[in-house]
């Protein structure tokens, strides 16, 4: 078998495995099915609510992108200030790194008395969730340039901003796709916390009546979608990556051709 | 430009830096002068720590000296003047730049047209042997490639100086050596003027038109040495008694200084 496809049978193989023994387990009838339904009613009840549960991820899509496109968009420039100016750095990086000891669901309920309960505080929360591991992997990234690399530019005699687009950004993108990776998780649970708190749409919404309801068979197939937009995100992120990075080390094949 | 013979292309003129350290002021490099003449190859040998890099780096115009003045070409630096090429130790190549855009480089920073150096950069990339590999990201070169690519960077935008920091330090014996033959030749086709630092006796000498030898920190210009060694030079003549001399009497500097000690004592 080549790598490649093992790369996807090996754990397909593992949630199989689980799946069968968690069907044994539910069919067995120790436990209720309100507690415990069975993968296969999970799934009949998915393909049942199918139209219902799109609806709803889509809101709930809608709110994670444009909280995600909003951290990359506010992320990436803060992180370039923070890294060029020492005076802004010195003011506003301590102040930044304090914030993120603030839950943020306890900032949830006062977006939604400032926003409304529509779109707005969803995104909002959402970006209050993923901005920050964007900002930390800019500053990073651009921070790390090798002093002799930054020469070369300089000596051939490169703006400041020359500098930047040729040198420091190009260098610091890797670092920075890391940061989105890790951010686009974060703004799944972030559009979803929003949700909790106050929402007639969205997967959140959608989890809190089948729970009310006790309709556990809904609640799993709601989690199902929240897993299947995460890694939908996710893959995307990569493809991206890929496109705009090809030179990098982490698209380079493990096996070195000698 | 002004090229005329009476003024020389560097002209380094007791040139002092001191850099800020715990007690007080590190001082790594004390009245340092040296006037280099357009198209000459001139290296600067001396032990680690002689500020050798430090006062290429002043020539570049990337760092200020803490007093005298450095003048390329007549002028002043106070800045980084665009009119050098530069080659480190490490090849210091972008990695997310093919090949021929690293080459490009110094064109896109100063803004020249792109399609007219293209034809210089394949160019200079056929004669360090480089043909094909323009459209190779860094990562899939050796070493010595790579060092060849930083050096057709550091010539596409013909530079009236080159200043090279130990270019060929981090390459195995074999590639040094070779490196070294394609310097010269390049040198002897391009003749432009050469700054070359290094830590190697016999890579100064073979290269050079002048070493100057520098003492350790602080580092002076303790002496300059006129290799008087007819070109193009072969490796075999590295064996030859001239040469030898000529190394040898580098070396009795050092000894003087307590930079190497005769003898073999520790």
């Amino acid at each position: 078998m080549s790598s490649r496809a093992g790369a996807y049978l090996y754990p397909l193989a593992t949630v199989a495995v689980i799946a069968i023994l968690w069907e044994l387990v539910a069919r067995a009838g120790y436990v209720p099915r309100y507690i415990l339904p069975s993968p296969s009613g999970i799934a009949a009840r998915f393909v049942q609510m199918h139209a219902f549960i799109l609806r709803e991820s889509l809101f709930t899509l809608q709110e994670t992108v444009l909280g995600f496109g909003l951290s990359v968009v506010i992320g990436i420039p803060l992180g370039m200030l923070l890294v060029s100016s020492h005076t802004f750095n010195r003011a506003v990086y301590p102040l930044l790194v304090a914030s993120q000891v603030v839950p943020k669901i306890a900032v949830a309920p006062l977006f939604l008395v400032w926003f409304g309960f529509g779109l707005m505080s969803k995104v909002l929360i959402t970006f209050l969730m993923a901005f920050f591991p964007i900002v930390i992997a800019a500053v990073v990234g651009l921070q790390a340039t090798e002093v002799e690399k930054l020469y070369v530019a300089r000596a051939a005699g490169a703006s400041r901003l020359q500098m930047f687009w040729l040198v420091r950004l190009p260098h610091a993108l890797p670092a920075i796709f890391g940061g989105m990776k890790v951010a686009i998780t974060l703004a799944v649970v972030g559009a979803l916390v929003g949700e909790f708190v106050a929402a007639e749409n969205g997967v959140g919404r959608l989890l809190l009546s089948a729970s009310g309801n006790m309709d556990t068979e809904l609640l799993f197939a709601g989690i199902v979608a929240l897993i299947v937009i995460g890694v939908v995100l996710f893959l995307a992120l990569e493809v991206l990556e890929k496109l705009a990075l090809p030179w990098h080390i982490s698209q380079r094949p493990l096996k070195e051709p000698t | 430009m002004n090229r005329a013979l009476d003024i020389p292309m560097v002209e380094i003129s007791q040139v002092s830096k001191e850099y800020p350290a715990a007690n007080g002021a590190l001082r790594a490099l004390d009245n340092a002068s040296l006037a280099i003449r357009d198209g000459e190859f001139v290296s600067i040998v001396g032990p680690s720590g002689c500020g050798k890099s430090t006062l290429m780096l002043i020539t570049a115009g990337l760092v200020p000296p803490s007093s005298g003045t450095v003048r390329v070409a007549g002028v002043e630096v106070r800045a980084p003047h665009g009119e050098v090429g530069i080659v480190f130790q490490d090849p210091t190549l972008y990695e997310w730049r093919r090949v021929l855009e690293n080459v490009l480089l110094p064109v896109d920073i100063k803004r020249l047209p792109r399609e007219q150096y293209r034809s210089r950069a394949l160019e200079l990339l056929e004669l360090v042997g480089l043909k094909g590999f323009e459209r190779h990201y860094p990562y899939q070169l050796s070493g010595g490639m790579r060092q060849r690519v930083a050096l057709c960077r550091a010539l596409v935008h013909d530079p009236a100086l080159l200043l090279m920091d130990e270019p060929f330090g981090a390459l195995d014996a074999l590639s040094r050596d070779q490196m070294n033959r394609e310097l010269q030749s390049i040198w002897q086709q391009r003749r432009k003027t050469v700054l070359f630092i290094t830590h190697s006796i016999t890579e100064a000498v073979f290269l050079s038109d002048r070493v100057a030898v520098m003492s350790p920190r602080p580092g002076r210009v303790g002496a300059l040495i006129d290799i008087e060694l007819p070109r193009p030079r072969s490796f075999d003549f590295a064996e030859t008694p001239e040469f030898g001399r000529y190394a040898k009497e580098i070396r009795r500097m050092f000894e003087s200084w307590g930079v190497l000690h005769a003898g073999g004592k520790p």
